[in-house]
């Protein structure tokens, strides 16, 4: 076990060390001049020729990679001309537009977005497992071809389409809702609720879609297997056999899907928080990109890329607890 | 039928008939007016061919049909309870204490995520209600020790994927006996076991049924698992009855033809092959392996499959290689053909080492030898039509012309026993025989020296079975081919085979002649899987 | 990142499914109404698509052209009249400030959404059959070298790092293009993993080794062998990206990163939107309406096609479990 969770580990570093790689590569080397993109398009050559050097542009690639890993495991000092700016670390750099570090850009973004993924996750979760066995246990009833429109429906749906219609209804018509706008949770817990009610309810019913039909098909596959029928035909209830059995066969793919999908929630965290104009990490992403604030961008993708690594490890290990005939190897 | 004078019959079946519907209005009549008692305490084998129903039946008893959409007629009545009519909560009652089922997968049969005992455990409790979950435990090890489980308070705790083949099966008639039902209803309860293993379970059935005196209801394709066990026997054929008797009578005086062609078509362990069948190995060896291995998986959990090996094989002559699961006889029959670079060792054909060839290297022996396989499914494209895939070999040697390529595969075809016209069909449009017949033309097309026939009849029923082992040596004899035979089957390797080799987790245990090997066995390994083959015979089926 | 590579470990060999002559294939797609309704109304959508300029000018109407007299400038620009300024010459409207025709931008926007998606789509088609391939056929370290690659690229935020890499891109750059790629590079890891999944099941058959003893070289076996079996299953999962990128499509131009003006989109349009739906909740509805109509169709062909390609292996496909189903009875067969 503990040489697992080693190995797996150095592969999280291995893969995010590929990534670091990839994304400084293709944002700083190809295929425009940073430079001139951080000036922005009114820029003379003088003043691309000054930010050239403020951002030491001038170095060699590597020389340049080697200073962003520096930063990243020891920190780095900037001068601003007057001074010296000291960056802890992990240190991405500096914004473009308003020399604030990045790390701190993003560590003030990062519970906004923690706020939305994980309270949305915990609705979509019970939503998705909750429809999926019922409609799995209700087969060929009515409430079985409800439940699969609905999550077709909600499979087809875009986030910000979901989201943008309970905006309408809810705070536009009905007003029962007023526009979420973000309050931290350790300043006023129920505002925080309050607020993030409509973009938790948007991010939920997607997700909750997918793993509605997982649960439905992993449950299905499950009752039809073997060992299934030996209880029924020791007499075994019906209930005892799907709470004992069938649940337990079945869970384990969702709990897969979890770690494999939350790329994917990032995606739709980012359009959630657009559409609901919640301060997180996708607004500043969105932001950065428009204004081709490079390290900020950069940042961002390696902290989620980061993010979506260790989830992964937590998940396998999770799975490996649920499906015991899984060894750790 | 047999006329009871019991008052109350264990079983009692009246004109059953199940249907099965498969979509589109369509519908299968599984079984089709059967009737048959049996009484307290009884044993009753049904044996059939696939497709006869005789595993309908079995879930039939059980009431195991309901929820399924199969419709069922007629009259069940288990210990004078009424199956059919039933009510769910009745039916619960009756599945365990009245009559409990055996299945063939042990490995599927049990839940992968629980402990052996507690799933045993629960079964029990939940037919004695008063019983605490201490003694539910208590009654689990007790089961499973009088099962043969050694050590059952620990491995009680065991998950299924720890246990063997054969141990799970014995789980599983711990979970039956828990329940102590009047009636076992065992489905192919041996089918997934090897030889040896068989031979304890079916003795432990026997044991219980003596010391329980519950009654047997056994399922089975294998008229010698069923031959030792049961008092009656009843044949099936597409879902009716064919003959119903004394085991005995049965076995010895078949009344009808197809019982007949039944027994007629289980190869006999004990019967030596006819003089003129048998060819003389002579000349040079075609083939030479020596000390030939092969390994699977790296550093610690690496397997050896097969372990300093030595065979020759000469032109003409047909080789039996005989063993139980995992005992590498299909991973020698794979490195003989070069599907396997062989870890270690030699392999000559005709005098040339070709063990270390690569693939681009192996062409000119690509065609010498060829294979047949085991699975009638998957070892032919069916996205292609059966004459393309026994063309294959001819079109990429490239000698031949297309026309000159269709007539030599329509006369193998015909060779084989099939229609030269089939060359355009499909393989879903051949049954299982056939297909193999269709692999036989296939290995045949390049005109080799040797082929590998692995397990080549062992997914057939015991007449198609009979029918392909005979294709396989009149094409031998005309050709004179080579053939290296394997399987796990005793009785068919002794049909077909000149010599045999009996092999033991990766090794040669023995080797001779054939009716040496099978007359007078030297090595005890030999002599336990020679005791264990199931038998027609009454007295051997008795031991 | 082997959550998923649980999903294949190809233990049992599963035999290929029934043969899926196209003649079958279309009997079973037949007999699911959804899917024909599905078929027809995008058939009817890619007709619109492709016709819309002769509908534009049939409609009498520009994408392009500005109507400032037909927007209440005095109500920050909405569109004058109910529904959002529906008229004989409008037939769907205008758009909320600009006063541009409706119809008219919803059909080229529906242009640039199925292209876009179509493009990614074969590029994750072609990347990931040949890495599949690859890695299927490929020796050890090059299967694990590849599938790692490919685990990296399922889980990564797919729509996080796109965003990313339009931001280095010049603006001068055709965006449609760069959608394409930008899609199609960064999300073929499913389809690698599928098809590397199925070679790994296809070669273990018996009639593949059938074919190397009758001395058919590596290649010939690749394209008689195993191509054709790999159809079913890769353009079941491509009428799964298909959708997926619409949506990915227009989440990016939603988020301003995605297609530019004055190029019409509908995730673009849908942006534009949020500020509009209390004035104008037609310019809402919409797009919305198409979208979801597009991804709802493509989601039950997919889904049509996937069960009428392969009944048994309908429910694996969507993440799953191999392996357990498709155990093979070691002798005999049950009645």
């Amino acid at each position: 076990m503990r040489g697992y969770l080693l190995r797996r580990a150095i592969g999280a570093v291995i893969v995010l060390f590929a990534l670091s790689l990839v994304i400084y590569a293709l944002f700083y080397v190809a295929p425009g001049d940073p430079a001139r993109l951080a000036c922005g398009p009114r820029c003379n050559p003088e003043q691309i020729r000054q930010v050239r050097e403020q951002l030491s542009l001038g170095d060699p690639v590597y020389v340049q990679y080697w200073h962003f890993l520096q930063g990243l495991a020891a920190g780095h000092d900037y001068s601003t001309g007057t001074g010296v700016l000291h960056c802890d670390a992990p240190c991405f750099g500096l914004s473009y537009q308003n020399d604030q570090q990045v790390t701190d850009l993003i560590t003030q973004r990062l519970p906004v977005t923690a706020s939305l993924a994980l309270g949305a996750m915990v609705l979509w979760l019970l939503l998705g497992v909750g429809s999926g066995l019922l409609s799995a246990l209700r087969r060929g009833g009515t409430t079985e071809r409800v439940l699969t429109w609905l999550t077709l429906a909600g499979t087809a749906t875009p986030v910000f389409i979901i989201g943008l219609l309970l905006l309408m209804l809810f705070c536009a018509y009905l007003g029962w809702l007023p526009f979420p706008s973000y309050v931290a949770l350790t300043e006023d817990p129920e505002q925080w609720a309050w607020n993030l009610l409509l973009p938790w309810t948007a991010l939920a019913l997607i997700e909750s879609a997918k793993y509605a039909r997982l649960t439905r098909s992993s449950m299905l596959e499950t009752l039809a297997e073997d060992h299934i029928r030996t209880f029924r035909a020791y007499g075994v209830a019906e209930r005892s056999i799907v709470g004992r059995h069938a649940l337990r066969g079945a869970l384990p793919p969702v709990i897969a899907l979890t770690a494999l999908d939350l790329g994917s929630m990032f995606g739709n965290a980012v359009l959630t928080e657009t559409l609901f104009g919640l301060p997180g990490l996708g607004q500043l992403l969105v932001h950065a990109t428009r204004t081709v604030d490079l390290p900020v961008v950069v940042g961002v993708v390696l902290v989620t890329g980061a993010a979506v690594v260790i989830a992964n490890i937590v998940a396998d290990l999770l799975y490996a607890v649920a499906d015991r005939r899984v060894a750790l190897a | 039928m047999s006329p009871l004078d019991t008052p109350e019959p264990l079983v009692q079946v009246a004109d059953l008939s199940v249907t099965f519907p498969v979509g589109q209005g369509a519908a299968v009549r599984a079984v089709d007016g059967l009737s048959f008692t049996m009484p307290p305490g009884g044993a009753l084998g049904i044996v059939g061919e696939s497709g006869s129903g005789k595993s309908t039946v079995a879930y039939g008893l059980l009431g195991l049909h309901r929820g399924t959409g199969a419709e069922v007629t007629g009259a069940v009545r288990v210990a004078g309870r009424d199956v059919l009519a039933a009510g769910d909560a009745e039916l619960r009652a009756l599945r365990g204490p009245v009559a409990a089922m055996v299945f063939q997968d042990p490995l599927s049969s049990l839940d992968p995520y629980a402990a052996i005992g507690d799933q045993i455990a629960e079964v029990y409790r939940v037919h004695r209600r008063d019983a605490s979950r201490r003694a539910a435990r208590a009654r689990a090890v007790e089961v499973l020790d009088r099962v043969g489980i050694p050590d059952a308070a620990r491995r009680a705790r065991a998950r299924p994927h720890e246990f063997s083949g054969g141990m799970r099966q014995r789980a599983l008639i711990a979970m039956a006996l828990a329940c102590e039902p009047r009636l076992l209803v065992a489905d192919e309860p041996t089918t997934a076991l090897d030889v040896t293993v068989q031979a304890q379970i079916l003795g432990l059935l026997r044991e219980l049924r003596a010391e329980t005196g519950m009654g047997l209801l056994l399922v089975t394709h294998d008229l010698g698992v069923a031959a030792g066990n049961v008092d009656e026997l009843l044949v099936m054929k597409e879902g009716r009855e064919v003959e119903h008797g004394p085991a005995r009578e049965v076995l010895d005086a078949p009344r009808e033809d197809y019982t007949r062609a039944l027994l007629a078509a289980v190869p006999r362990i004990d019967v030596r092959r006819a003089a003129g069948d048998t060819a003389t190995a002579a000349g040079e060896p075609l083939l030479e392996a020596t000390g030939l291995r092969r390994e699977f998986g790296r550093g610690k959990r690496a397997v050896t499959a097969v372990d300093e090996v030595s065979l020759t094989i000469r032109p003409g002559e047909t080789v039996g290689v005989v063993g139980e699961s995992g005992s590498g006889k299909t991973t020698l029959g794979r490195m003989l053909v070069r599907l396997l670079e062989p870890s270690g060792g030699v392999l000559r054909y005709r005098g040339r080492d070709i063990g270390g060839l690569r693939e681009r290297e192996l062409r000119g022996f690509r065609g010498e030898a060829q294979m047949v396989f085991q699975d009638p499914v998957s070892s032919l494209n069916p996205r292609r039509s059966i004459g393309e895939s026994i063309a294959d070999p001819l079109r990429t040697a490239g000698e031949l012309t297309g026309s000159e390529i269709e007539e030599r595969v329509r006369r193998l075809l015909h060779r084989v026993g099939l229609d030269p016209d089939a060359y355009h069909r499909y393989p879903h449009e051949f049954s299982g025989g056939q297909r193999q017949r269709v692999g036989i033309a296939r290995a045949l097309a390049p005109e080799p020296k040797l082929i590998v026939c692995d397990e080549p009849v062992s997914a057939l029923d015991v007449t198609t079975q009979a029918q392909v082992v005979e294709l396989l040596g009149d094409v031998q004899r005309e050709s004179g081919i080579a053939l290296v035979f394997i399987a796990h089957d005793l009785a068919v390797v002794r049909q077909v085979s000149d010599r045999v080799v009996v092999m033991r987790d990766g090794r040669i245990v023995e080797e001779g002649p054939a009716d040496a090997v099978y007359d007078a066995p030297r090595h005890p390994y030999t002599r336990g899987l020679l005791a264990a083959a199931p038998s027609l015979a009454p007295a051997e089926a008795a031991a | 990142m082997s959550a998923g590579t649980l999903e294949e470990r190809p233990a049992a060999v599963a035999p290929p499914a029934a043969p899926s002559g196209a003649r079958q294939v279309w009997r079973r797609l037949r007999a699911r109404k959804s899917a024909l309704i599905a078929a027809a109304v995008l058939a009817l959508l890619v007709v619109l698509a492709l016709a819309a300029p002769l509908l534009g000018a049939l409609e009498g109407q520009d994408v392009g052209a500005y109507h400032d007299g037909l927007v209440d400038s005095a109500r920050g620009g909405v569109p004058i009249g109910s529904y959002g300024g529906v008229s004989g010459d409008h037939w769907l409207g205008v758009e909320p400030g600009t006063g541009r025709d409706l119809f008219v931008r919803l059909l080229y926007g529906a242009r640039v959404s199925l292209a876009v998606a179509a493009g990614a789509t074969l590029v994750q088609v072609f990347i990931g059959v040949a890495v599949g391939l690859a890695a299927g056929l490929g020796n050890r370290l090059v299967d694990s070298a590849l599938s790692h690659l490919s685990d990296v690229m399922v889980a990564l935020p797919m729509l996080v790092f796109a965003i990313g890499v339009t931001a280095v891109v010049p603006s001068s750059f055709p965006r449609p293009v760069l959608l394409v790629f930008v899609i199609g590079l960064l999300a073929w890891g499913g389809t690698a993993r599928i098809v590397r999944a199925q070679t790994l099941t296809l070669k273990r058959l018996d009639y593949v080794a059938a074919a190397r003893l009758g001395g058919a070289s590596r290649l010939r076996i690749a394209r008689r062998e195993l191509l054709p079996a790999l159809a079913a299953p890769v353009i079941t999962y491509a009428a799964i990206l298909l959708p997926t990128n619409i949506v990915t499509e227009a989440g990016m131009s939603f988020l301003g990163v995605g297609v530019t003006p004055p190029t019409p989109s509908w995730g673009q349009m849908l942006s534009t939107a949020t500020t509009w739906f209390r004035a104008d909740p037609m310019y809402v509805l919409l797009p919305a309406l198409l979208l979801f109509t597009t991804v709802l169709a493509f989601t039950v062909l997919g889904d049509g096609l996937r069960t009428a390609l392969d009944p048994r292996a309908a429910s694996r496909l969507r993440v799953g479990r191999t392996g357990r189903a498709a155990r093979r009875r070691k002798r005999g067969t049950p009645a």
